[in-house]
């Protein structure tokens, strides 16, 4: 059955096209293989980059590393939920952010460290993460989803 | 005229090295890129070469620095650049250092095959493809490489393994799942020198007689995956991987999976499980990899910094490489040098140092003028080393004596500010998140161990919980079935062992001597200082400020919950803590 793509590539395939997994994918996955649905599901909740939820519009990655907790990552956590309300694995009530904390981004140097939509920005203090996240919301709006 | 080359790696572009490139192209000049020199602190870095020779390092580069720099190269006078030339001191930071697995990055073009060979590249490769198979395994445990990835088990021992199990079929696998948080160095050996990773394998499929590999890559390096994918596009387009590598007769082609984000998946026989696409749960070893692998075939792991070491040992020989280091440690290792140092990047240094000369010596020390607490190495899997060991040498055996681990380098320096009762529960928090859940100790035991090191870090803590911290770890160490588990004790033990007086303060006096757990600190206002502009009132989540504009503030100290906002918001320095 490993012959072809496995559970883990089909999955990201699917995510990669939706930005999510939806039910459906889930259980057309567990047909396509020959599995139990649940087998599939159990792979898709696992792994942390899988979401079965839509996200929001930016796709937020707080790292929660080593070098990022010495550097004070929780404030910047505190400062983006004072900025957007939400906390990790939160989406915006606007749909416009999705927070995510992650293990490490590996820019250890420049901690504290969030990635945006793929794009890493290092140094961070309280009011640049909040004043990055109001330039992308301001470039957002009016545009729509 | 001079060559600019843009320091292109993810910490460079993080830290804008993208604007400062598209600047100098609108300043009329062409930039090249490289990838990352390792000197991560002083990004973004743009490099003026005249031919292979570097003329001058600019450093902390800014984009309105573009114009100058274009003209300084179109002139050849470069008195209009000197002033972010790098200096002497942080130039030691490169300097001190011994590169082998890093000895291309920042120095060639990483999406450049034709860099790549201009440095002596695939030469390994066409020499091995001269040799027996035996006769590679064998320069290699001359070498006295060994697992860099966190193990540090002899390469030659795993190769030997694969190369005489039965089969056929045979598989070669590139970890290049780096989950331990702290470390960077195999996301910067393939953002800045893909092929020798390819080149590496290449070899060591060539020494087991695998036909397929793979790299496990995590899905957390967008910039790591596009330069591997060109690379192997364009060695494969060369000839030199794929069917009939170099007209040798020998094949092997390899292929890129990304990792979905799951630190055990750094565990060989986890990610075995993640790459056939199940959940990365350890299996039970015996049979090892080597035997029944990938699709229950023979298979060969290692990580990205090994294979980083393979061509430079087979063009120099493994004497070359084993007169580096120590009895028991040959070659040099790669340290990811973050925390609260002077100057963080990544420093391939040889074995046999000793911790106070990375950390010291090339690393500057503690930065704000703090005191050094303690170094975290190996990560959630290692420990914390105290100052009164810094002359412990970088050695496998000898960084195992303390507690801590070699692991995959990562470095994370602490000071004086840091709370080592809160860094174990940062460490227990991650182990307990990412338990696979197979083992009852690992699963619930980490949980536990999270549990009552939150309680001592909210002033909770009772008489006994160190002893009883103790014995739950001993129990995980016991009964788990793979390094996650049987490593993630090292946290806690390390820092009850060398740090023991801050929990007893913790627990005992409700006191956090580092001033970092929230719930153990007040704040406090100094009249001197303060200016009455009642920024600190606003922002306080509990309204625990009171005051008058232009008069002295002052915080309720029963209100307060020590979160710190205040001494954020105070542009004046008159918040400090009680």
């Amino acid at each position: 059955m490993n012959e072809n793509e496995s559970i883990v590539s089909l999955l990201q395939e699917v995510q990669a096209k939706n930005g999510y997994i939806p039910k459906d994918e889930i259980y057309r996955i567990a047909a396509e293989k020959g599995v139990s649905p649940a087998k599939v599901t159990g792979v898709a909740t696992f792994y942390s980059q899988f979401r079965l939820s839509k996200p929001g519009k930016n796709l937020i990655l707080l790292c929660k590393g080593t070098a990022c907790h010495v550097n004070s990552a929780d404030g910047i956590a505190a400062a983006l939920k004072e900025e957007l309300g939400i906390g990790g694995g939160e989406t915006s009530a606007d749909g416009l952010f999705t927070l995510e904390f992650v293990a490490c981004l590996g820019c250890c140097s420049l901690s504290p460290v969030m990635m945006i939509n793929g794009v890493a920005y290092g140094s961070l203090t309280p009011e640049k993460a909040k004043r990055i996240v109001r330039e992308i919301r301001d470039s957002n709006d009016g545009k729509g989803a | 005229m001079l060559r600019i080359v843009v320091g292109m790696g993810s910490c460079g572009v993080a830290a804008g090295a993208g604007r400062v490139k598209e600047a100098l192209e609108r300043a009329g000049a062409k930039p090249g890129i490289t990838g990352c020199v390792g000197a991560c602190y002083l990004e973004p870095i743009v490099d003026l070469y005249e031919g292979a020779e570097l003329k001058r390092r600019l450093v902390k580069v800014a984009p309105e620095d573009a114009p100058a720099i274009a003209a300084a190269v179109e002139s050849g006078d470069l008195a209009g650049v000197e002033r972010l030339a790098i200096s002497a001191e942080d130039e030691e930071f490169l300097s001190r250092q011994t590169r082998i697995a890093l000895r291309h990055c920042g120095v060639i073009d990483p999406e450049s095959l034709d860099a790549y060979r201009a440095a002596d590249g695939y030469k390994a490769l066409e020499k091995v493809l001269g040799m027996t198979p035996e006769a590679v395994i064998e320069e290699i445990k001359v070498s006295g490489l060994a697992g860099r990835g966190g193990a540090g088990f002899p390469t030659w021992f795993k190769w030997n393994a694969a190369r005489n199990a039965k089969g056929d079929e045979k598989y070669l696998i590139c970890n290049a799942d780096e989950g331990d948080p702290g470390a960077f160095m195999d996301r910067a050996v393939i953002e800045s020198d893909p092929h020798s990773l390819i080149e590496g394998m290449l070899i060591a499929a060539y020494a087991i007689g695998a036909k397929e590999a793979f790299v496990y890559v995590r899905a957390e390096y967008p910039l790591a995956i596009v330069r591997l994918e060109k690379a192997l596009g364009d060695a494969r387009a060369a000839g030199i991987l794929g069917k009939n590598v170099l007209g040798s007769g020998f094949s092997c082609d390899i292929r890129i999976k990304a990792g979905a984000g799951a630190f055990v998946c750094g565990e060989e026989t986890a990610l075995i499980e993640s790459l056939e696409g199940s959940r990365g749960m350890p299996r039970l070893k015996p049979p090892f990899p080597a035997e029944k692998g990938y699709l229950n075939k023979p298979s060969n792991i290692n990580n990205v910094e090994t294979f980083a070491n393979v061509a430079w040992i087979i063009l120099n020989g493994g004497a070359k490489f084993a007169a580096m280091g120590t009895e028991n440690s040959k070659g040099t290792k790669v340290f990811a040098l973050t925390g609260k140092i002077r100057r963080g990047g990544l420093v391939e240094i040889p074995m046999g140092l000793t911790l106070r000369e990375v950390i010291f010596g090339i690393g500057g020390g503690i930065r704000d003028g703090k005191r050094f607490k303690a170094v975290q190495m190996g990560g959630p899997s290692g420990g914390c080393i105290p100052e009164s060991l810094l002359d412990t040498r970088i050695d496998y055996r000898e960084l195992g004596a303390t507690g801590a681990i070699m692991g995959s380098g990562g470095m994370v320096v602490m000071d004086e500010t840091t709370c080592m009762v809160n860094m174990a529960k940062f460490f227990l928090d991650f182990t307990a998140r990412e338990s696979c859940g197979k083992c009852v100790h690992c699963r619930i035991g980490t949980r536990r161990l999270h549990e009552i090191l939150t309680r001592i870090t909210e002033g909770k803590g009772r008489e006994g919980d160190v002893e009883l911290l103790e014995e739950l770890c001993r129990g995980i160490k016991d009964g788990a079935l793979c390094g996650l588990g049987q490593t993630a004790p090292n946290p806690v033990l390390t820092t009850i062992r060398y740090f023991r007086d801050e929990y007893d303060a913790h627990i005992r006096e409700r006191r956090c001597p580092a001033g970092e757990c929230a719930a153990l600190r007040k704040f406090k206002i100094d009249p001197a200082k303060c200016k009455g502009c009642g920024a600190c009132a606003r922002k306080c989540p509990v309204k625990a400020i009171a005051g008058e504009p232009k008069k002295p503030y002052a915080i309720d100290p029963a209100k307060c919950i020590g979160c710190g906002s205040c001494e954020a918001a105070c542009r004046f320095g008159a918040v400090a803590k009680a």
